[in-house]
């Protein structure tokens, strides 16, 4: 292939246009983590809204006269509206989860996300919504011998004079210098006398307002769609995680890599940009684990929720309700419909998934948010080795585990090697490779239509059957797990947990401990996995996906993290309750998201921890 | 009690189940400097943060210039005129000299306002590190910064967390100094300090705290004269 330079040269930049927006909308997010604190899933939400207030503000302007300022006069409106969104979302979400675990902001937020998408389509309908052209810069540029859209080079321009203004904001006003000194301490700041409420009322401003305007300027470029949201924030987490969170320098850097590995990486290998991107992530955090120009955070414990405490065991009227409870289980199909089964199978297979997912977060202290790569990847290993190779479906089962196990082991000995917030988004990155490949790689896949076809063996092949085929591996498999953590092995990833250093004081390697614990929950996460393929008869990517990994994370949220049983009992709640209303409502996501939010604010211990309290006024023992 | 700017009654203060502080009651008067003394974890630094509002009184009374304050975020008692030095010091290390005095910098209410310019006269070596990153400074020198810094919101009083603590002695005496020149620009200051010779060489007044309990409550050229009284409160 002979490429020629003036080829090249357009490449790189139309790599510096991306990477300019990229940076514009990656600043905010920076900007307000660094001061608050706070991982902002909502940011992708502001960037998507300020795509829509663009596309109805700038055409009402531009009928007055079309004209470039008009146009962005829109774009920096657009921009400020959703700046006053981010407002509303401090003052009434904000403000009261500055100090609650980490994990519960990320699932706050992603909360919000949820409202806005069902708020964009109730509001401007589910149709892409293309937007004008920037009046005075429709036309091309000649750059050697190749056309070059000269809105491109405007943005080329946009990234670096946004850094300038920030950097000016940053140092020359008092407000810039009052940010970045709560960027390293908040309490000292108060202590001075600042009120650091409005501070952070003004922080989430600027950061929507960043968003905002990193999506009204994308719209001569790609249409106002619902969802935008999903994709940019995955990309913006990186480049914050790359440049370091917090440092706004470190982002423009980052853009600017990510910007020109996408730009070269689509001509080199054109079916996996996204993998190239993640895979730089994964890079740069093994060998700088706080990004290229950030910093050890100063304190990572806060960011735990609480876990597992030292696990009890069940008095008799908790034994009663296990029997009873699996008895439920196990003579379901003797009363219920088809429905019911399928529901019933349903909760099984997510309870094993929840349990897994807490045998990580509540016993071993590593939050995963994408623990759905490694129910997905068990799924497309059975689904694939049944549909490709011909395969009876009780192998499949047993690879199944294998095969997420494999991945858990090697993703994760990367991801053990970090801590709090840093660990999540590194969990987050697999977990979208892992969804970019099986949604990009086409051929083997079938992309985002998934593969259909994967029914169990003959004789499990009644529904009725495979519920008890399903309700003795899953409950197996928690019976094994629940002995793990029992196990002098759970014990050590509980000390590793509260305390590595004294854990490694007394002799634990916690590092293999955290990956052996990371690959045993992945291989179970897999398992249930497997069994979800079967019993659906179909795989697609959204059983890799984030609402997946949120949708686990809710469960043992409204389980309670701090207890051994409690996820099945949170997956049980709520896949019902999600079964039961999202037939009912258009805007089940609009209810999922408001619930989530009110999980974290009201219940942040869980059902299991309402009645681990109860238990314990009533015993009083400990749970 | 015009005469006292603070007045700290049957205060109970501590971190999750562990109480630390037992009831501390001490009063300090208007351009007064106070010691409060103890040993490592006798809840100095506690008493301090929880008059300052930055460790949730549980019981008891803090009143400033007469008006209730506990209960009341940080923020807030800063601007009533009441500065606060933490025992890290904790200046902003990624800001300047100059910046981490702005940070501070709060309006005067009635008297002459600090400036830098001012800052500069007590503290001297600070004069020349403007634009210095705070990172790149000396123990000492951060300790000069953070009170300078304090100093900018102009409190009429200021709780100032063993200001010795790791100091080489020339510091120690520049520090001494510093404290003295509060004192004449009428400002209280009570000082939580290990450092007997440091405290009783500023102080007027000392309080002897042990296990969340005042212990000893008087003059400190009482203190400073009875050795066996020391020795029974400050065997350090």
């Amino acid at each position: 292939m002979s490429v020629e330079f003036s080829f090249l040269l357009v490449q790189a930049l139309s790599g510096l246009a991306s990477a300019s927006s990229l940076f514009i909308i990656a600043s905010g997010l920076t900007l307000v983590f660094g001061v608050t604190r706070i991982v902002n899933f909502a940011h992708g939400s502001f960037y998507m809204l300020g795509a829509y207030m663009a596309v109805t503000i700038v055409p009402w302007l531009l009928q007055i006269e079309r004209s470039p300022t008009l146009f962005f006069a829109g774009v920096l409106i657009s921009a400020a509206v959703v700046g006053v969104l981010g407002v509303a979302m401090e003052i009434l979400l904000l403000r009261r989860i500055y100090k609650v675990p980490e994990l519960f902001q990320l699932l706050a937020t992603f909360g919000v996300v949820l409202m806005v998408q069902d708020a964009v389509l109730h509001i401007w309908g589910p149709l892409d919504i293309a937007g004008p052209r920037a009046p005075g810069l429709r036309h091309g540029v000649m750059i050697l011998d190749q056309r070059f859209p000269a809105y491109e080079l405007f943005l080329i321009a946009a990234g670096p004079v946004v850094l300038g203004l920030l950097w000016l904001l940053m140092h020359k006003t008092r407000f810039g210098i009052l940010l970045r000194a709560a960027t390293r301490d908040r309490e000292m700041v108060g202590a001075l006398g600042v009120n650091q409420a409005l501070l952070f009322t003004g922080t989430l401003f600027l950061g929507a307002f960043l968003a905002g305007l990193g999506g009204a300027l994308q719209i001569p470029r790609v249409s106002a769609s619902a969802q935008m949201d999903l994709a940019i924030i995955t990309e913006a987490f990186v480049v914050t995680v790359i440049g370091g969170m917090g440092s706004i320098g470190g982002a423009f850097l980052a853009a600017l890599l990510i910007g020109q590995l996408q730009a070269f990486g689509v001509l080199i290998f054109p079916k996996i940009t996204l993998v190239l991107v993640f895979l730089l992530m994964a890079l740069v955090l093994v060998v700088k684990p706080w990004g290229l120009l950030g910093r050890p955070e100063a304190a990572p414990p806060s960011a735990m929720p609480e876990g597992i405490a030292s696990p009890g065991r069940f008095c008799v009227f908790e034994k009663l309700l296990v029997a009873l409870a699996l008895l439920v289980a196990a003579m379901l199909p003797l009363f219920g419909d088809a429905y019911a089964v399928k529901v019933a199978t349903e909760v099984l297979i997510f309870g094993l998934a929840a349990f897994s997912l807490n045998f990580l977060v509540g016993n071993g202290g590593i939050v995963s948010f994408g623990h759905a790569a490694y129910f997905g990847l068990g799924a497309y290993a059975s689904g694939l080795l049944v549909t490709k190779l011909g395969m009876p479906m009780e192998p499949a089962l047993i690879v199944a585990p294998l095969a997420s196990g494999f991945f858990a082991a090697l993703f994760g000995f990367f991801i053990v090697r970090l801590q709090g917030i840093y660990l999540a988004m590194l969990t987050l990155a697999f977990a979208q490779i892992a969804y970019a490949v099986c949604f990009q790689w086409v051929e083997v896949t079938g992309g985002d239509n998934g593969i259909v076809g994967v029914w169990p063996a003959p004789w499990a092949a009644s529904r009725i059957v495979y519920h008890y085929l399903v309700l003795v591996v899953a409950v197996l498999g928690i019976i094994a797990l629940r002995h793990v953590i029992y196990a002098p092995f759970g014990a050590s990833l509980r000390a590793a947990r509260d305390s590595a250093a004294r854990a490694e004081a007394i002799g634990i390697d916690v590092r293999a401990h955290r990956w052996l614990g990371f690959t045993i929950a992945g291989a179970a996460a897999g398992l249930a996995g497997g069994l979800y393929a079967f019993s659906k008869g179909s795989i697609d990517p959204t059983l890799l996906g984030i609402p997946l990994s949120v949708d686990f994370l809710a469960m043992i949220l409204l389980g309670g993290m701090q207890s051994v049983v409690g996820p099945v009992l949170g997956a049980a709640a709520f896949h019902s309750i999600k079964d039961v209303f999202m037939p009912l409502t258009d805007h089940w996501r609009f209810l999922l998201g408001a619930s989530i939010i009110a999980l974290v604010l009201i219940f942040p211990r869980g059902l299991g921890g309402a009645y681990a309290s109860l238990r314990a006024r009533f015993t009083g023992g400990a749970p | 009690m015009a005469d006292k700017v603070l007045e700290v009654e049957a205060l109970r203060a501590g971190y999750g189940p562990a109480e630390i502080l037992f009831g501390v009651s001490l009063k300090l008067a208007r351009g007064e400097v106070a010691a409060l003394m103890g040993r490592n974890g006798a809840g100095k630094s506690t008493t301090l943060k929880a008059i300052m509002g930055l460790l949730p009184p549980r019981a008891g009374q803090v009143r400033f210039a007469g008006q209730e304050i506990s209960g009341m975020p940080a923020f807030r008692i800063a601007r009533l005129g009441l500065g606060y030095v933490p025992e890290d010091r904790r200046i902003f290390t990624d800001l300047t000299v100059a910046e981490n005095l702005e940070v501070g910098r709060r309006a005067a209410r009635g008297h002459a306002a600090w400036t830098p310019e001012r800052l500069f006269e007590i503290f001297p070596n600070l004069a020349a590190m403007r634009g210095r990153r705070a990172a790149a400074m000396s123990g000492g020198e951060q300790q000069m910064l953070a009170i300078a810094r304090t100093l900018m919101g102009n409190p009429d009083a200021v709780l100032l967390d063993e200001p010795s603590e790791g100091l080489a002695p020339v510091i120690l005496e520049l520090m001494a100094e510093a404290v003295l020149s509060m004192k004449r620009e009428g400002i209280a200051v009570l000082l939580s300090e290990q450092n007997f010779d440091f405290a009783a060489a500023v102080a007027d007044r000392a309080y002897v705290i042990e296990r969340g309990e005042i212990r000893y409550d008087g003059s400190m050229a009482a203190l400073e004269a009875d050795p066996a009284l020391r020795a029974q409160h400050l065997t350090l």
